[in-house]
C-alpha cells in the first residue's frame, strides 16, 4: 500500500436519515497516487459515502478531513479547487452547449489566463471535441457523460470523486475515463471512484473497498479483495475469479445460478 | 423578435437535431432590444386620444429637462406627456423590467423554465395584502396604502415561503416550490374570504387591481418604485454566472465552489423586492415574467449574464407595447393590463409545453 500522507480520510463516518443508517462507522484513507475503486451491490452505500467525501452532507457521526482539516470547514470555493465531482447523470432544463457546459467548471478558476486553452484540451481529452458547439441536451447519454467528465477535468483538481462515471459508455470509452484516471493519478491526484464493472476496477485501480449494507467490508489491493468467497457472499451471486489473460490482474466472471431470491450477475 | 410559435419549433428542433445552434451575439441583442425600447417609449407617450408626434415627444420632455428644441405643440400636449404618459411609460418600463429579470433569474434558480416570480408568493401574497387593506378600510397611507400593503403582503409572504422551506440551514428547491404552492392557496383562500366580506365597491377596486393596470400611474408611483427596480437591475448581473451554475443542480453548483445557500437566500430576497414593488404599483400583471426569459433563451441562448440583462430590455419593451394595447384597442376605454399579457403568454405557454412535451417525451 502507498505510504504517502492520506489526503482524504474518512474517520468512522455514519450517516443517518431517519432512523437508518445509510453508511456505519467507515474509515478509509486515500493518498496521493492512488485510485480508489468503490463497488458493491445496490444500496450499499458508495454514493453516501462519496458524498459524505465530498462534503456535501454532513456525516452524522466521524468525520471527513482534506489535507488535515473537517471538509466542513471549507468554504465552498477553496473544497471546489481542490476536489472536483463527476455525478451520476447531470440533466440540463435549458440548452447550454457543450462547451458552454465545459466552461461552467472552470468556475471556481474563472478569469484564469488559460482558461480558453484548459476548456479545448478538456474537451479533447474526454473526446467530445467535435460536440462542442452541439446543444448538450440533444446529446446522448454516453456523450453527455463525457461532457460531464470534460467539465470536471476542466475544475484542474488533483481530488476527483467519480460517481459510476462508466455506466453509460461504449467499450472504448470506459477504458478511455478509467486511463484518465489513472493518468491523474499518477500526476499526484487522488481518484476515488465507484464502478459497476469489478473487472475495469481490477485493472485500473489501486485499491478496491468493497461496500456492503453501509460498511466497508474490504479495502485493499484487488487480488486481495476481489476473492470469490467475499464476492459470491456481497454480491449474493456465485463468481468465479481467475488471471487477465494479458495483465496481472484478476478477472472476475458471475456463473448462471438459480439462487432463491433470482439474484443476477453484473460483472460480463 | 420572432413569433412565438416560430421560436418555440426552432427551440424544439434544436433539441432533438444535431444542427449546431445558432444565437444571435450580445453586441446585436442588446442594441437591437435598446432601439426597441426606446422605440416603444416614443410610441407610448405619442399615440393616444391625442396624438403627439414624436419629435413633439422629444421636445417637450428636453424642455422639462431644461433643453429648448425648436419643435411646436401645445400647452395641452404638455400636460397629456407630462402628467399622465409619461408617468404612465416609466411604469411599464420599470414594472416590465423587474418582472423579466426576476422570473429569469428564478427559471434559472429553480431550474424550472416554467417559474417566475408568482412561483415564491410574491404576487399572491400581494394580492392578499391588497385586499386586506381595501376589505378593511386601512387607509394609513393616504391614495398609496393598496400599494403599500401589497408590496408588504408581497415581502412577507416570500420571507415565510423561505424560512418554511429552510431545514437545517439548507433549502431543497423542491421543498420550496411547494413551499410556494402551498403559501399561494392559502393567500388565494384568504383574498377569497376577504372578497366575501368586502362591499361590491371594493371588489371592483380588488378586481381591476388584480387584473393589473397601468391607469393610475403617477409621479409619486415612479419615485417610489423605481429605487427598488433600479436596485435589483443594478445588482442581478451579479449573479449571472451563479445562475449558470445552479442550471447544472444545486449539488453540482455547490460543487464548482457556489455557496449555494447565500446566493438563494440573495436571490430570492432581491427578485422578491423587485417584483413586489412592480405589483404594488401595477397590480398582477401575469406572463411576462414567464414569456420573456423564454423568447430571449430562444434567440441568444440561456446564459444568464445575457439573459439578464436582455430580460430586463425585452420586459420593459413588452410591457410598453401591451399598455399601448391595452388602452387602444378599445378606446376609449381600457382592458386590463393582466388581460392583454395573459392574452399573449396563455397560448404562448401551451404552444411551449407542447412542444417541449414532444421534443423530450415527456417533462422529467
Amino acid at each position: 500500500m502507498t505510504e504517502a500522507a492520506p489526503v482524504l480520510q474518512a474517520e468512522r463516518v455514519g450517516l443517518q436519515v431517519g432512523s437508518r443508517w445509510l453508511v456505519r462507522d467507515i474509515s478509509l484513507n486515500v493518498g496521493t497516487g492512488e485510485v480508489i475503486a468503490l463497488v458493491g451491490p445496490n444500496g450499499a452505500g458508495k454514493s453516501t459515502l462519496l458524498r459524505l467525501l465530498a462534503g456535501d452532507v454532513a456525516p452524522t457521526s466521524g468525520q471527513v478531513l482534506l489535507d488535515g482539516r473537517p471538509v466542513s470547514s471549507y468554504r465552498p470555493r477553496d473544497l471546489a479547487l481542490r476536489r472536483a465531482v463527476l455525478p451520476q447523470q447531470t440533466v440540463l432544463q435549458f440548452a447550454f452547449t457543450a462547451k458552454e457546459v465545459v466552461e461552467l467548471g472552470r468556475g471556481p478558476r474563472r478569469g484564469a489566463p488559460n482558461d480558453e486553452e484548459i476548456v479545448r484540451e478538456s474537451l479533447e481529452r474526454a473526446e467530445v471535441d467535435h460536440l462542442a458547439h452541439r446543444v448538450y441536451p440533444s446529446l446522448s447519454g454516453g456523450e453527455q457523460a463525457r461532457v460531464t467528465l470534460a467539465r470536471v477535468l476542466a475544475q484542474e483538481t488533483p481530488i476527483l470523486l467519480l460517481d459510476e462515471p462508466t455506466s453509460a459508455l461504449d467499450l472504448r470509452h470506459q477504458q478511455l475515463v478509467m486511463r484518465i484516471a489513472r493518468e491523474i493519478a499518477d500526476a499526484g491526484g487522488v481518484v476515488i471512484v465507484i464502478l459497476h464493472d469489478l473487472n475495469l476496477a481490477a485493472a485500473y485501480a489501486s485499491r478496491i473497498g468493497v461496500l456492503c449494507n453501509g460498511q466497508l467490508v474490504a479495502d485493499g489491493p484487488p487480488w486481495e479483495t476481489l476473492t470469490e468467497s467475499l464476492l459470491s457472499e456481497v454480491f449474493a451471486c456465485r463468481v468465479t475469479v481467475t488471471r487477465h489473460p494479458s495483465h496481472d490482474c484478476p478477472v472476475v466472471i458471475a456463473l448462471p445460478a438459480f439462487e432463491p431470491n433470482g439474484a443476477g450477475g453484473r460483472a460480463s | 423578435m420572432i413569433s412565438a410559435p416560430a421560436a418555440a419549433r426552432r427551440w424544439t428542433r434544436g433539441f432533438r437535431s444535431s444542427v449546431e445552434v445558432m444565437r444571435i451575439p450580445a453586441a446585436v441583442l442588446l442594441p437591437g432590444l435598446a432601439i426597441l425600447l426606446i422605440v416603444a417609449f416614443i410610441a407610448g407617450v405619442g399615440i393616444g386620444a391625442v396624438r403627439i408626434a414624436p419629435q413633439q415627444v422629444l421636445a417637450i420632455i428636453l424642455h422639462h429637462a431644461g433643453v429648448e428644441l425648436d419643435v411646436a405643440y401645445t400647452h395641452q400636449q404638455d400636460s397629456i406627456v407630462w402628467a399622465i404618459r409619461l408617468p404612465r411609460v416609466i411604469t411599464a418600463v420599470l414594472v416590465g423590467s423587474a418582472l423579466a429579470a426576476s422570473g429569469a433569474a428564478l427559471q434559472g434558480m429553480f431550474r424550472n423554465p416554467l417559474a417566475d416570480p408568482g412561483l415564491i408568493g410574491v404576487s399572491s401574497g400581494a394580492a392578499l395584502g391588497a385586499v386586506t387593506s381595501v376589505a378593511l378600510g386601512i387607509g394609513w397611507f393616504g391614495v398609496a396604502t393598496m400599494s403599500v400593503c401589497a408590496f408588504l403582503g408581497g415581502m412577507a409572504t416570500a420571507v415565510v415561503v423561505y424560512l418554511l422551506a429552510r431545514h437545517n440551514g439548507r433549502t431543497e428547491i423542491v421543498t420550496l416550490v411547494l413551499t410556494g404552492i402551498a403559501l399561494n392557496t392559502f393567500a388565494g383562500a384568504g383574498t377569497g374570504l376577504l372578497t366575501y366580506v368586502a362591499s361590491d365597491q371594493q371588489i371592483r377596486a380588488v378586481v381591476f387591481w388584480s387584473l393589473g393596470s397601468l391607469g393610475s400611474a403617477t409621479w409619486q408611483g415612479v419615485v417610489v418604485t423605481a429605487p427598488f427596480v433600479l436596485f435589483g437591475l443594478a445588482v442581478l448581473p451579479r449573479w449571472g454566472r451563479a445562475l449558470n451554475l445552479f442550471v447544472l443542480g444545486e449539488r453540482e453548483a455547490h460543487h464548482l465552489g457556489l455557496d449555494t445557500e447565500r446566493v438563494r437566500l440573495e436571490l430570492i430576497f432581491v427578485t422578491a423586492l423587485m417584483t413586489g414593488a412592480a405589483v404594488a404599483v401595477a397590480g398582477v400583471v401575469g406572463f411576462v415574467g414567464l414569456i420573456v426569459p423564454h423568447l430571449i433563451r430562444l434567440v441568444a441562448g440561456p446564459d444568464h449574464r445575457l439573459l439578464l440583462p436582455a430580460s430586463a430590455l425585452g420586459g420593459a419593451a413588452l410591457l410598453l407595447i401591451a399598455d399601448l394595447v391595452a388602452r387602444t384597442i378599445v378606446s376609449p376605454a381600457e382592458l386590463p393590463l393582466g388581460v392583454v399579457t395573459a392574452l399573449i403568454g396563455g397560448p404562448f405557454l401551451l404552444v411551449l409545453m407542447l412542444r417541449t412535451r414532444r421534443a423530450q417525451g415527456g417533462w422529467g
